[in-house]
């Protein structure tokens, strides 16, 4: 198991984000992680890799318990992460922006090295021919791909993709997925928020479904999808179900 | 000794109710603006020199004066806020801090050139009353009360008018308020006046008891940032007890050790409670 | 890529070496006493940008590290019979050390809060210096102008200064490119832009910051010594002028922060400006409401300082301009 999460509550004043979510990731699947918005998707990736400390229980990181380390420790222990919210650092090149990735992740690269690891990085992600060009000018799509161009430069074994599919079009996205697809297989271990479900049927190995804090399902995409309380979850959310329904 | 301690911190505290109207100014500017206002000492310089003018010069009694002084330093709080903050209002905290601070430049030059840097004084007295052996001094007792309900007034204005509720929205947050029909230019501006006039009206009392200079200005305006940290930084009616415990320091520390630790303790609290509890002593967490 | 081979590392280098140079061969009083103020500024405003201009931290107290590095300096110099390079070593030792100590606390709070806890930390340092009785309280230190006939009399004393702060002026740009261009200042850089994703990222946040806040402490505390040592005496109310403070910090903006040729073009810019509008009969008086003008329409038109305005012009000047 690369990651193991253990019974994990996270709280904010009163409100309970998180309550015993449990479940385990294998080296090299592609899990996907979806529920209704407020599930507690993104509060879950925030525990995952330390930016918060989750109350109760442990997560488990390549056989170790990480529980309460920072964000950047995470990151030199091999978790990278592509935020919902992308954020490049606008003033750097997009280069440079990639290069901090390779520089201060898992392997600690040098500069000399880490420029041609995001080159290498954005090649993968085809960003390749706008590296010189400063990271605020790029579309919402090439954002999201400089997001992954970031978090593969640093080497990781597992990656947290948030939402990496939202507000792009359906070429971007079919794209994106073989990307992401070639990612995993270099050995690469993904865990990845999706709301896009075709998508994330298609690409998950397994499927986790977070409601109100709490794993209401858990197993390969088509048992989810059938299961009653899962359309029940997303019956708020009459799209989402139709979708989910037609699988 | 304890008499002693007694007359000092008395006399603090009603110079703190008048340090509390000058940072409760700072404090709404930070809490709508999120913007430092450097030119607040300035603002509060110029109040004292406009009461020393219509006093001394036209005979004016000074709380008759005060008003005006309000009025017009609303005006100049609009104004600086069209030629110098607007157009940075969103360029975050160094452009904000360093306009406002170019604008107390351009107040202290011009005030060093007409003014002069030589003292004045406004010669007031209201005579003296003695309270249980205490004798406080009549201007600091008026300075005191006019403070008190100019707090009230705000507390009033902020929480029971149409505007003031639009201030209080804006301070929560801007970009929902502009969302909801709230137009943030004017608010903001209108919040720049009347912090300004906050530390004019500040000023003014001031002058009424110690002597100034154009000067003056930047240690009160210092005082005031430690206010509004003790006070809660953003929260305008803290600001009025953050000005009674500096006062009360103020007052109690010279008992104990010598009047130049005073600043020592002053802002090595002001940095303690920044770090341990930005919000302030009494904000929430 | 190596430094050497950079353009904009030799347009900083050389302009602040041959300039300092070039006074050291003229040998004139009157230049040399411009050209200490041109520099002294220069290595202030450049140690500042290294905090300010690369993690976005702004320190509105640097002067701090002048005053209490200088104070210790001239200390160790005029107490303890020190030379006068141990004591400006001895001085950046010590501000360095002290901003590791607040830095680690202070450094805590973002945008707004940070920038007024450092008015805090200098008013504080200022207001217990002229408590503390070993260096003198209110009144200060002084030397004993006996001192200065180790350096062979006080004319030829002020060239040693004038030397030396030559030296320390070149090293703090020199530093100030390297940490820039390093793999480090990317860290910075990246805090800059977005701190909890650079921490994501890896970017070990906190103790870079406090790296980046005791490097920029260290060169001002060697200028201060010297400054001091110029003078004669220290005394708080010069030791940490909150004005002087601003006027830094306004050098930078003045000439573009995040860029090191922006602190160097901006001291220069400020000191020459400042002395024309002191000379000038017209402006003697409003000096100050002048330079608040210029400030102003900085701040608002011109965001980016001189030398941001022209890259952001002309793009193929980015390698040069840096």
């Amino acid at each position: 198991m690369i990651l193991e999460v253990k019974e994990v509550s996270k709280q904010f004043g009163g409100l309970k984000a998180l309550s015993d979510v449990a479940f385990e990731l294998p080296e090299g699947q592609i899990l996907g992680l979806i529920g209704p918005n407020g599930a507690g998707k993104t509060t879950l990736f925030n525990v995952i890799n330390g930016v918060f400390t989750p109350e109760q229980g442990r997560v488990i990181f390549r056989g170790e318990d990480v529980t309460g380390r920072t964000s950047y420790e995470m990151a030199r222990r091999g978790l990278s992460r592509a935020h919902q919210v992308v954020r490049p650092l606008t003033d750097l090149t997009v280069r440079e922006n990639v290069m901090v990735g390779a520089c201060f992740g898992r392997e600690r690269l040098g500069l000399r090295a880490a420029a041609r690891k995001a080159d290498e990085a954005l090649t993968r992600v085809g960003l390749i021919d706008r590296s010189d060009q400063p990271a605020g000018n790029l579309n919402v799509a090439q954002k999201k791909r400089l997001e992954m161009a970031r978090a593969l430069a640093a080497q990781p074994y597992l990656i947290l993709l948030d939402e990496v599919l939202a507000g792009l079009n359906p070429s971007e996205i079919t794209s994106m997925m073989a990307t992401v697809r070639a990612i995993r297989d270099e050995g690469v271990t993904i865990l990845m928020i999706e709301h896009v479900m075709q998508a994330i049927m298609s690409i998950s190995d397994r499927l986790l479904v977070l409601d109100y804090g709490t794993l209401i399902a858990a197993g390969p995409p088509k048992e989810v999808a059938n299961n009653p309380q899962v359309i029940e979850a997303y019956l708020g959310d009459p799209k989402l179900t139709a979708k989910l329904m037609a699988e | 000794m304890f008499s002693h301690l007694s007359a000092s911190l008395v006399d603090g505290l009603l110079i703190g109710f008048v340090y509390g109207i000058a940072a409760m100014g700072l404090s709404l500017i930070w809490g709508v603006m999120r913007v430092v206002n450097l030119a607040h000492g300035a603002t509060m310089a110029l109040g004292m020199f406009f009461i020393y003018y219509l006093f001394s010069g036209a005979g004016m009694n000074p709380y008759l004066a005060l008003p005006l002084a309000a009025l017009l330093a609303m005006a100049f709080g609009f104004i600086v806020y069209v030629v110098a903050l607007h157009r940075v209002i969103q360029a975050g905290y160094l452009y904000t801090l360093l306009a406002t601070f170019a604008v107390n430049m351009i107040i202290i030059g011009i005030g060093t050139t007409v003014f002069t840097t030589s003292p004045r004084n406004v010669d007031f007295s209201l005579g003296s009353v003695t309270l249980g052996g205490e004798i406080l001094q009549g201007t600091r007792l008026v300075a005191a009360a006019a403070s008190v309900t100019i707090t009230g007034a705000l507390y009033l204005f902020l929480y029971f008018t149409r505007t003031g509720k639009a201030i209080r929205a804006v301070s929560n947050n801007r970009a929902a308020a502009e969302l909801m029909g709230i137009s943030s230019a004017r608010v903001l501006a209108l919040s720049f006046g009347i912090g300004t006039m906050l530390a004019a009206v500040a000023g003014s009392l001031t002058a009424t008891f110690f002597p100034f200079t154009i000067l003056s200005g930047s240690t009160y305006q210092l005082k005031s940032f430690v206010i509004c940290v003790l006070g809660g930084l953003g929260n305008p009616l803290g600001a009025l007890l953050g000005g009674l415990i500096l006062g009360a320091l103020e007052g109690i520390v010279p008992v104990f050790m010598p009047v130049s630790w005073v600043p020592v303790v002053e802002f090595g609290l002001f940095v303690a409670v920044l770090v341990i509890r930005p919000s302030g002593l009494m904000g929430a967490k | 890529m190596s430094f050497w081979r950079s353009p904009g590392f030799w347009l900083n280098f050389l302009l602040i070496f041959v300039g300092g140079a070039l006074v050291l061969l003229i040998h004139q009083d009157t230049l040399r006493e411009t050209a200490f103020t041109v520099l002294m500024y220069i290595a202030l405003a450049s140690s500042l940008n290294i905090i300010m201009g690369l993690t976005g931290y702004v320190n509105f107290g640097h002067i701090v590290f002048f005053g209490l590095g200088g104070y210790f300096g001239f200390f160790m110099l005029s107490q303890m019979g020190w030379p006068l390079y141990l004591s400006m070593l001895a001085g950046g030792c010590l501000s360095a050390a002290v901003a590791l100590v607040i830095g680690a606390a202070v450094l805590r709070l973002r945008g707004a809060y940070f920038a007024l806890a450092t008015i805090g930390v200098n008013e504080a340092a200022r207001a217990f210096v002229a408590n503390f009785k070993p260096f003198g309280g209110a009144t200060g230190l002084f030397v004993n102008f006996s001192v200065y006939d180790q350096y062979g009399g006080s004319a030829s004393a002020l060239w040693w200064i004038f030397t030396l702060l030559w030296i320390v002026a070149t090293l703090t740009v020199v530093v100030g490119y390297l940490v820039k261009h390093s793999r480090f200042g990317l860290g910075l850089i990246a805090i800059r832009e977005d701190e909890d994703a650079a921490m994501v990222m890896g970017v070990r946040a906190p103790l870079a910051k406090t790296i980046a806040f005791a490097l920029s402490a260290f060169f001002p505390a060697l200028v201060g010594t010297l400054y001091f040592f110029k003078n004669g005496n220290v005394e708080p109310e010069d030791a940490f002028r909150f004005q002087l403070s601003l006027e830094i910090l306004v050098m930078v903006m003045l000439g573009g922060k995040g860029l090191v040729l922006g602190p160097i073009l901006g001291a220069f810019a400020y000191e020459r400006l400042r002395g024309y509008l002191l000379i000038s009969p017209l402006f003697k008086n409003l000096h100050l409401a002048l330079s608040g003008g210029i400030l102003l329409v900085i701040v608002l038109f011109v965001p980016g300082g001189v030398v941001g305005w022209f890259r952001e012009r002309f793009p193929r000047l980015r390698r040069l301009l840096e």
